[in-house]
């Protein structure tokens, strides 16, 4: 785009906007239903009345998120790599894979929680299950995808299978590796939100998100619940933004996805 | 006599219990030849190639290079593809070490001999440059200069200029020639271009398809060092019309629907 300030200018007008009719709205509905909708002031006011409780929480699904999604992408890698070996094994693995992927997660919570307990445990391995899926479909997939013609170089230069996995074939499915990222990163701070309205508890200081939204949802106290909603966009944006930043690092010189419209 | 570099020796290939696609091929090549294979589609060129790269086995019959079976040769054995096959996450500097990272060469005597290929096919500026910044030409020549970096002793080229255009392909021909002056090595070359074939060999070997087999060994007794004028001699033109008759017999016999 040739008029960068355009591309700040219209976000911004496009907020603008989404504030004016939520205001708009808000003011349109009868007095004794405006409950439903609160202010955007008031979801800010909500903020400070709230702050240390929600900073609390935002942590500890923080902690629950990234824990969850830091064992997915080593879980992940590892059993790719074992399900590149062969057709066979992935035809082996797949169906536990899917049964593991089709349970829903408040079905899979309380099970969960009698086995690990409630809280940072049951939640960090409920993320892990909602994010592993798709990064170990994505790099499976990059694994065995290899360039034939390079497979053949590599054979040629009598490289063994070492080489050809961590200097062949492990580069050549980052581009696939990190569009799983990418979508595990947006499922992960979800699925610790869901997991910890399943299997939070309030014991020590260990709600995080969700356990909150579903108190203030029975307290009555609205403001607050859209408060608890932006700070879970708020953490999504930011787990997802260090993850494109990183694909955007390994694959800037090499990947036709970042090519550059300049050149 | 000294052994011959390359000996094929009744060599017969059948992938699996499928027709014969080369068969009882017998050829001697010395150090020092230039050898291009050409013929119709089917005739097992690339095969013979993919053979003596120890890619694949050979069914009957005995293929040596140095006296030896292809894999146990592997080391003086360099092969380029018909694409550049560069990986493109590394850059050039870094895809013509390849070959000395997967041997473990150390690093010193890898960016030495780095340096020297890439002087060679004339790229060093463009040693930090990734793949898709290069044009065609210049891909194909990095290829080559990562065949070169093992010093090998036979160079196979499967159609390494067959996706240019005419001008590059002539440069590129200039510029393989000149390289092979300063490195001897003896180069098995498969092609679709008989002027290609006529330009580098001092050998050309016309295949003959359904089996594939050596229809016709052709000299080439146009002395080297080749250049740019080496195309507008005479003897280069009769060449190319006696290499282009025989190859379209070849063709037609290989095509019944091309038959008259």
């Amino acid at each position: 785009m040739n008029r960068p300030w355009l591309r700040i200018l219209l976000p911004a007008a496009a907020g603008a906007l989404l504030v004016a009719v939520w205001y708009g709205v808000h003011f349109w509905l009868d007095e004794e239903l405006r409950f439903l909708l609160p202010t955007p002031g008031a979801v800010l006011d909500a903020f400070s009345t709230h702050g240390p409780s929600l900073a609390r929480a935002a942590w500890n699904t923080t902690q629950g998120a990234l824990l969850g999604f830091g064992l997915a992408i080593v879980v992940s890698f590892t059993l790719a790599i074992i399900l590149s070996l062969s057709a066979l094994v992935r035809q082996s693995l797949y169906p536990f894979l899917m049964a593991l992927q089709m349970t829903p997660l408040p079905v899979l919570a309380p099970i969960c929680v009698i086995w690990f307990g409630a809280g940072l445990p049951s939640v960090s391995l409920l993320t892990f299950v909602i994010a592993f899926f798709p990064l170990v479909v994505n790099t499976t997939q990059g694994l065995i995808s290899t360039d034939r013609h390079l497979v053949e170089l590599f054979g040629l230069y009598r490289a063994s299978r070492f080489q050809q996995l961590f200097l062949l074939r492990v580069p050549a499915a980052l581009p696939y590796f990190f569009t799983g990222l990418r979508i595990a990163a947006t499922l992960a701070p979800i699925g610790a939100v869901v997991a910890d309205m399943n299997a939070g508890t309030s014991a020590g200081d260990g709600g995080g998100l969700g356990f909150q939204a579903v108190i203030y949802s029975s307290q009555a106290k609205y403001p607050a619940l859209f408060a608890t909603a932006a700070t879970t966009c708020v953490l999504g944006f930011v787990l997802n933004a260090i993850v494109l930043t990183i694909a955007w690092l390994a694959l800037r010189h090499w990947h036709d996805s970042y090519e550059r419209s300049d050149r | 006599m000294p052994a011959p570099l390359v000996e094929f020796h009744e060599v017969t290939k059948r992938f699996g219990a499928g027709p014969v696609v080369l068969d009882r091929v017998s050829f001697r090549a010395e150090a020092g030849d230039f050898v291009s294979l050409i013929g119709p589609s089917g005739c097992g060129k690339s095969t013979a190639l993919r053979l003596l790269a120890g890619l694949s086995p050979v069914t009957e019959g005995r293929l040596l290079v140095e006296g030896r079976a292809p894999a146990d040769a592997a080391a003086e054995i360099a092969f380029v593809f018909q694409e550049p096959t560069l990986l493109p996450w590394l850059n050039v500097a870094q895809n013509v070490e390849v070959p000395q990272r997967l041997r473990g060469v150390d690093a010193a005597v890898r960016t030495a001999t780095r340096t020297r290929v890439l002087e060679l096919v004339r790229l060093s500026e463009k040693a930090a440059a990734y793949p898709r910044q290069l044009s065609g030409g210049q891909k194909m020549r990095v290829s080559l200069a990562r065949a070169l970096a093992l010093a090998p002793k036979l160079l196979l080229l499967d159609e390494p200029f067959g996706a240019l255009d005419e001008m590059t392909r002539e440069h590129l021909n200039e510029e393989l020639l000149a390289i092979r002056q300063q490195a001897a090595w003896t180069a098995f070359f498969v092609t679709h271009s008989v002027a290609e074939a006529v330009f580098l060999s001092n050998r050309i070997l016309v295949l003959a398809a359904n089996p594939g087999r050596i229809h016709t060994e052709i000299p080439v007794p146009l002395p080297y060092p080749r250049t740019e004028d080496t195309r507008l001699s005479r003897a280069y033109h009769d060449l190319v019309a006696d290499v282009s008759r025989i190859l379209r017999s070849v063709e037609k016999a290989a095509d019944p629907a091309a038959r008259p």
